[in-house]
């Protein structure tokens, strides 16, 4: 049987970092296997600008920063499978494998990280009623047809959803010659970027209705006209309040979920929150030297983040081949208080943080001057203030180790409080 | 008659709401409701010469794919955006083309270029 040190599991972002940073610290032998036909993952079909300002100080498109990334690792001894499945993972690290040349195979690993990122919520997830027409479809998926297959996939366009993905392809559609005709958001408030909402939308003059769902699709072969309607704080759809629209295309942009199926043949832990396993300060899963970064823990909003979270996921899972990563005690577990949804990550072996502990978290509402607070076993050690957050935008607390290390932590806790002094 | 304009600030995800006003002042507008002075350089900006990077993809031959994406190296003046995809769209590029390889030199006579941002 093959026999890598390190396995990973996708060759996009999280993949192509994790693998780079456990081959610098001193992995011997690295694979990263992907399905698809190249690395790079998602970013290929993410042609627009805005990638990399925090882990380059420029800003690049998708490809341009998995450029990046790919040249690096080809001048590493750094093995990649492409065009190839992992079917499962046991929970002794051994993974069954197959592709159309060498068929099945299995390959046996000392440490596995997760890189599988995640996938687009359908239409079938949020039971939209009406006719089953050709033209509904995810805007990811639109957004590979006409970047990289070079498919129009409509000419008059609705949009559902105003997450990231939805608005860049308002954009997208625009310039190449699409009527964007309205793009609806069920919740008060935008899953998307300010700065997407300006350059996406206002820019071409596409409105956005908040509180407003799709309450039917009309057509039988090819979409024929979408209604909208505005919808209630129970986000029922108000009678009266419907607007139909002729178009041919309703594009979906209704959130992500983390690609957990190998995960839970495995019998890791799942959080329900965020859709992904639990982890600890090593970024490492229920399983002792399985672990998982990028996307299919939590869905990220900026790539820059997803690199961070990897190259931690990479160094730990290096230190676990040398043995060096310790693994005697439990940790403390987080604590996601009043306003915040999630806390990654779940449980902290604080003897393997040097320096400085990240806790990465997204806001339940939008909130205007609140303050974060962070407790110690029910204890306040910490308030940062904060004049935005939204769902839409991940937030950041670091805790420098010196802040800890007096305590014998059971817990530490993020609340928000609202207005603040 | 006062000319005032709203603007929603992209410079940093706070997104304050901006007001314009013309007036005598040097710059020519009086910026309110932003919480830094980033929210005043960008709303003159956006008045007096809004710029925008332009993203979009050309017809590639002998590539594993059938289209290459491209981008402006600069922004360029809003209002030139269409113009650019229109000369985007009449471009056919050969396999291979390298990341940052020039495809369309100095646009509309702005300096920018329209450069290949990936090697296919």
């Amino acid at each position: 049987m093959r026999h890598y040190e390190i396995v990973v599991i996708g060759g996009g972002p999280a993949g192509l970092a994790a693998a780079i940073e456990a081959h610098r610290n001193g992995a011997k032998s690295a694979l990263i296997i992907e399905r698809d036909r190249e690395l790079g993952g998602i970013l290929q079909q993410c042609i627009h600008n805005g990638f990399g300002l925090h882990v380059f100080k420029e800003e690049l498109t998708g490809p341009e920063y998995a450029e990046r990334f790919i040249h690096e690792l080809k001048d590493m001894e750094i093995d990649y499978m492409l065009d190839t499945m992992v079917l499962e993972l046991t929970s002794e690290r051994r993974l069954k494998v197959m592709n159309s040349h060498e068929g099945y195979f299995e390959i046996e690993a000392e440490a596995v990280i997760l890189a599988m990122g995640c996938r687009e919520r359908t239409r079938g997830a949020i039971a939209i009623p009406g006719t089953r027409p050709a033209g509904v479809m995810n805007a990811g998926t639109a957004q590979r047809y006409m970047n990289m297959e070079g498919y129009m996939v409509g000419k008059r366009v609705v949009i559902l959803g105003s997450g990231d993905i939805g608005l860049i392809m308002a954009r997208r559609m625009s310039l190449e010659g699409a009527e964007v005709l309205a793009v609806a958001e069920v919740m008060p408030f935008s899953g998307g970027l300010t700065r997407n909402i300006v350059q996406c939308l206002d820019d071409y003059g596409i409105p956005l209705y908040l509180s407003h769902t799709v309450t039917e699709i009309k057509g039988r072969n090819r979409v024929e006209a979408v209604v909208i309607a505005q919808v209630d704080e129970n986000l029922r759809p108000v009678p009266g309040t419907e607007k139909e629209y002729r178009c041919d295309t309703l594009l979906l942009s209704v959130g992500l979920i983390p690609e957990n199926e190998l995960t839970r043949g495995a019998g890791i832990e799942i959080d329900p929150k965020t859709n992904g396993p639990c982890v600890n300060e090593a970024m490492e899963t229920s399983i002792p030297g399985v672990f998982a970064c990028g996307n299919v823990v939590h869905v990220h909003d900026l790539v820059d983040w997803v690199t961070a979270e990897s190259c931690r996921a990479g160094k730990y899972a290096a230190a676990y081949v040398r043995r060096t990563l310790k693994q005697d005690s439990e940790g403390f577990v987080t604590q996601a208080g009043n306003g915040i949804a999630y806390i990654v990550p779940h449980r902290v072996r604080i003897e393997n943080v040097d320096e400085e502990l990240t806790l990465m978290m997204r806001v339940r509402k939008v909130f205007h001057k609140a303050e974060m607070v962070i407790r110690v076993n029910g204890v306040e050690i910490r308030r940062v203030r904060k004049n935005h957050m939204a769902p839409g935008e991940m937030e950041h607390v670091s805790l420098k180790l010196a802040e800890l290390q007096d305590f014998d932590i059971a817990t530490v806790s993020v609340e928000v409080e609202e207005g603040g002094r | 008659m006062l000319e005032s304009h709203q603007l929603v600030c992209i410079s940093c995800p706070m997104g304050c709401r901006l007001t314009l006003e013309k007036d005598e002042s040097p710059i020519g507008y009086s910026v309110t409701g932003n919480n830094c002075k980033r929210g005043v350089e960008y709303a003159i900006t956006e008045m007096t010469n809004p710029t925008r990077m332009v993203t979009s993809t050309v017809v590639i031959e002998g590539a594993c794919l059938s289209r290459l994406p491209v981008r402006t190296n600069r922004p360029i003046p809003k209002g030139r955006i269409m113009d650019c995809m229109e000369l985007i769209n009449g471009l056919t590029v050969i396999s291979p083309v390298h990341i940052g390889q020039v495809l369309i030199k100095d646009l509309f006579g702005t300096g920018v270029n329209l450069i290949a941002s990936r090697s296919l």
